[in-house]
């Protein structure tokens, strides 16, 4: 069949966005991580959005079900899983219905002809069917009865039309990946070590996929093919990695550097859930997991075995940490080393449990009663949570102190690939519990008191029940400096009030100075980013920059204290915007902290930003 | 274990250079000292015990003791005990509240912990009211209790703590007062040497805020009539003659009779080993308050797998699965490529 094929053009294309597009039930997820993970095998620089609602199964066929993922796949450095994509799957009427107007203009839409019948239609909420009303002219259309497709392929191997009907998307893949000059092997290994034991769904899926590609090659359809060719990415082992597994595996990284066990107190939560999964996963490196009965009981575990030594990790999101504000209170006044993971999602109260948001700085910073400052730690891209981890662990363990590492929905699940570190080259985190007495009481006897400061880190002694002579009690009641016992006094309380804030402060001369990228000696606009905001910001910047604006980027990898450099930074620029997933929480604190007029760009949409609103709050500030 | 030397002690090692702060008079002190007392008959080393407490009266009780030990937040110590015990299965961890700390807003963790069958002894002071914030009703305390938060009395059903624990598929439940040393002593030692979650629920007197909750069952004088002893293998019998006795009636209840009147095979006899908790929970349920004759004792105690040492079993097994830590083939472990 295929020398009857014309040959389609292959054209090379630098970057190419895809967003597949689905009902929950249709493997949507599933067909873009594959298509992913073909094209990092392949050497491409990508990035993905994953976008799903909240309901596990919403019900079929509506705007409410629709699942989609969308992924960049380019042949240079890119940041972001792009702005409006240049192709649109569409398996059902309420996935085209949902997801069009992100397409490109002109853009690319390929939909599942099967899926348009009257009863989809109307639960999407189309009168007629769009696909001959003309309303699509503007686009590039292919319309490929995938279901039917299926079926027909699979009824040769022995699957029933219902089961057949579930490899639709491997159909979709095999399409697309004929479209955009994918590898096949990667694809089809996967499914062979994944569907291996179930017969007939590997084999149904391989067919579908191979049918899906075939229809491509063959359906004289397609007059030209694309091809992404690979990234020149720095040389290494690459893996493409999401943000909340790279996150656990810095988790695990920071216990065997610090030669601690591990201990995570976690309860279920979206989306911080697959840091428990992870890590349960992994007790053959020590880890032990509890999930608790509740998020207080989840984050007092934690700090449970953090007195007995351990490494203690609480992870949730930002419910959770509103639960666990009391307990993380009473880490501040223990002065316990505490690890507190918040995968920020858009609030308040349950607010958008899928979706993206980076609206609890301020509780992080302040979302506890009494003067209880904590460092804070924020990851920025996916893979940059594994390092993140290592130093939110480092931080904690060093300082003794509880610290609060800020990732969100949009790190956790979106994929990049990394370039995996040397395990060698990663810093060891160097720990030494107290084992001898350290003051002399009135009598002239040896003794331990738990609050004799370290006086450069003012950490205190970390003395774990076991040591001989040890034995000390602590608590939340205030405790009188040095010896630790219950102390009411005025000037005590002022005095441990300021040593706890000083010791967080100091915090700062430990912590690299601010990241910064773009013009940085003589830009005109600085942009103020934390968290994932740096992709944006990155691609933003540099659309501006190419049109010949000077504009400098400084990203803040610890928020609390800041670095040592920040005031000097901000007063270097004639303008600065801080571009936020909030109502603009970091402006809040940089205008306080350093009175500098800086610009809230707020966005709370569940999404992040694209580089096009980064770029055009840029171009909007540079100018005024 | 049985290498290591443990040096005797006595009460004096065990208590810490902190004064205790209750109100004189409190029955808190006879609790404290008949633990201190009781301690080095554990042969344990202080270096490896501690006490863990929420807030309240009772839960100032870690810093009288020369152990380790933590005075944490209201209601949590259950949740911050069971991760250091998961952590650290070598310590002896004692958990101590009271009856607000524990049922009311700790209720949820102790619960959990029960039900996992942690290695904690936990001792619930019950007093029947809140002592620290000045006298309001616990929950615990009788239906109609007038205090300052329900100065025309309050509406809850009281929790019968025994029966929570039961109901919370605990191991191990006893029953003790703070009048009775001896009988406190037996009830803590017996829980300590539990394997898995161990609750002891002391009646507790304050003298300030609710004296006397208990005295019509506790006082010496009222001692026999009022308090029916659960004796391993023996029939449930007290009185003074031991004229009373207990039966499980066609009802479904267990119910205090006067022997004379039924057939004495009748009387139950007491089995703290039983797996089923439905005998255990009728027991619980003789009386609604210390105004009707109440069993003490204990009440249940099982052999049931202790959850630190099984976490630790599936820590040893993914070893012999996957192998020894390996940071970099957990980095590899995904599909990679090379540029
Ligand atoms: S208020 Fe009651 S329980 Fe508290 S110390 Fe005083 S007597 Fe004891």
């Amino acid at each position: 069949m295929a020398d009857t094929a014309a040959v389609p053009e292959v054209r090379q294309l630098d970057s190419i966005i895809v967003r597949f597009a689905g009902d929950s039930g249709d493997g949507m997820q599933l067909t873009g991580d594959r298509f992913t993970n073909a094209s990092a095998v392949f050497g491409n620089d990508l990035s993905t959005l994953p976008e799903f609602p909240a309901e596990i199964r919403a019900p079929q066929g509506t705007l409410a079900g629709v699942s989609a993922f969308q992924v960049q796949v380019s042949d240079h450095d890119i940041t972001t899983p792009g702005d409006a994509p240049n192709v649109l799957i569409a398996m059902n009427p309420a996935a085209l219905k949902k997801e069009l107007h992100r397409l490109e203009p002109g853009g690319t839409i390929i939909v599942n002809e099967d899926a348009f019948e009257d009863r989809n239609l109307a639960k999407a909420g189309y009168d007629e069917t769009p696909l001959e009303d003309g309303s699509l002219d503007a686009y590039t259309m292919f319309k490929v009865p995938m279901t039917s497709l299926t079926k027909e392929v699979c009824k040769d191997i022995g699957v029933k039309p219902r089961d057949a009907e579930r490899s639709k998307n491997f159909f979709a893949l095999g399409l697309v990946s004929w479209l955009y000059t994918r590898p096949v092997e990667p694809t089809l290994d996967w499914i062979k070590a994944k569907f291996g034991r179930q017969e007939l769904v590997a084999a149904a899926n391989t067919a579908a996929f191979n049918a899906g590609h075939a229809f491509g090659e063959t359906a004289e359809y397609f007059d030209v093919t694309y091809e992404v060719r690979p990234a020149k990415l720095q040389p290494g082992v690459y893996t493409n990695i999401n943000g909340n597994t790279a996150l656990s595996w810095g988790l695990i990284a920071a216990g065997q550097l610090a030669k601690l066990p591990i201990f995570l107190g976690s309860y279920p939560i979206t989306p911080a859930s697959d840091i428990l999964h992870e890590l349960s996963k992994h007790k053959n490196f020590g880890v032990r997991t509890l999930q608790a009965e509740d998020e207080i009981a989840a984050v007092g575990s934690a700090l449970g075995a953090a007195y007995g030594g351990h490494l203690g990790i609480t992870a949730t999101s930002g419910p959770g940490i509103a639960l666990k504000g009391e307990t993380i209170g009473l880490a501040v006044s223990l002065e316990l080393p505490l690890i507190v993971i918040d995968i920020q999602r858009g609030g308040p109260s349950t607010g958008l449990p899928t979706k993206t948001e980076a609206s609890d700085l301020l509780m992080a910073m302040y979302g506890r009663h009494g003067e209880s400052p904590i460092p804070i730690v924020a990851a920025y891209t996916a893979s940059q949570c594994f390092h993140a981890a290592i130093e939110a662990a480092r931080i904690a363990l060093k300082y003794r102190t509880p610290v609060m590492l800020l990732s969100d929905g949009y790190l956790a699940n979106g994929t990049e690939p990394w370039r995996l570190p040397d395990v060698e080259s990663l810093d060891e985190i160097d720990v030494q519990f107290a084992t001898a007495t350290n003051a002399v009481d009135a009598e002239g006897n040896a003794v331990f008191h738990p609050y004799v400061r370290d006086p450069e880190t003012l950490a205190r002694p970390w003395a774990i029940p076991g040591t001989p002579e040890l034995m000390h009690r602590i608590g939340g009641i205030e405790k009188e400096d040095g010896t630790g016992n219950i102390s009411y006094d005025p000037e005590n309380h002022q005095r441990m009030t300021d040593l706890r804030a000083a010791k967080i402060a100091g915090i700062a001369n430990d912590i690299p100075p601010t990241m910064m990228a773009g013009d940085v000696d003589d830009a005109d606009l600085l942009v103020l980013g934390w968290g994932s905001t740096w992709g944006s910001i990155t691609s933003g910047m540099k659309r501006a920059r190419a049109e010949g604006n000077k504009v400098a980027h400084a990203h803040l990898t610890h928020i609390n204290p800041f670095p040592a450099d920040l005031g000097d930074v901000l007063a270097r620029y004639p303008r600065v915007i801080v571009p936020e997933m909030n109502m603009g929480q970091l402006s809040k604190l940089v205008r306080a902290e350093f009175l500098v007029d800086a610009t809230a760009v707020t966005k709370v949409k569940g999404q992040p930003f694209t580089a096009a609103e980064i770029h055009e709050a840029i171009l909007e500030n540079i100018d005024d | 274990m049985t290498d290591i030397v443990v040096p005797e002690t006595t009460k004096a090692d065990w208590t810490s250079d902190q004064e205790p702060r209750w109100c004189p008079g409190c029955g808190d002190y006879s609790i404290l000292t008949a633990l201190q007392m009781m301690m080095p008959d554990l042969g344990l080393r202080r270096e490896d015990t501690v006490f863990i407490s929420g807030i309240g009266c009772a839960a100032r009780f870690p810093y009288y003791m020369n152990t380790y030990g933590i005075h944490s937040i209201h209601g949590r110590s259950p949740a911050i005990a069971t991760g250091l015990a998961m952590a650290r299965p070598d310590l002896n961890i004692f958990v101590i509240g009271g009856d607000g700390d524990m049922l009311s807003i700790g209720g949820n963790h102790l619960i959990h912990s029960l039900r996992r069958n942690v290695n904690l002894t936990i001792l619930l002071f019950n007093n029947q009211i809140y002592g620290l914030t000045k006298g309001q009703y616990s929950p615990t305390s009788e239906i109609g209790k007038i205090t300052k938060s329900t100065p025309i009395g309050s509406l809850d059903e009281p929790f019968n703590p025994v029966s929570v624990a039961l109901g919370a598929e605990a191991s191990f439940v006893a029953r003790t007062h703070d009048m009775d040393r001896a009988h406190m002593q037996e009830m803590m030692r017996r829980a300590f040497e539990h394997q898995g979650s161990s609750l002891v629920e002391v009646f507790q007197n304050c003298n300030v805020f609710n004296d006397g909750a208990f005295a019509a069952i506790t006082k010496k004088a009222n001692r026999d009539e009022m308090l029916i002893p659960l004796r391993q293998g023996e029939q449930i019998r007290f009185g003074a003659d031991n004229e009373h006795g207990v039966v499980f009636g066609a009802d479904g209840r267990a119910t205090v009779v006067d022997v004379a009147d039924v057939d004495e095979s009748q009387i139950l006899v007491h089995d703290e080993s039983r797996r089923d908790a439905s005998l255990a929970f009728a027991l619980s349920r003789l009386s609604s308050g210390p105004y009707e004759p109440t069993p003490v004792g204990i009440f249940r105690a099982v052999d049931r797998p202790e959850y630190a040492a099984e976490a630790s079993k599936q820590l040893a097994f993914a070893q012999e699965q996957s192998g020894p830590a390996d940071l970099r083939a957990l980095l590899h472990s995904h599909q990679t490529w090379e540029v």
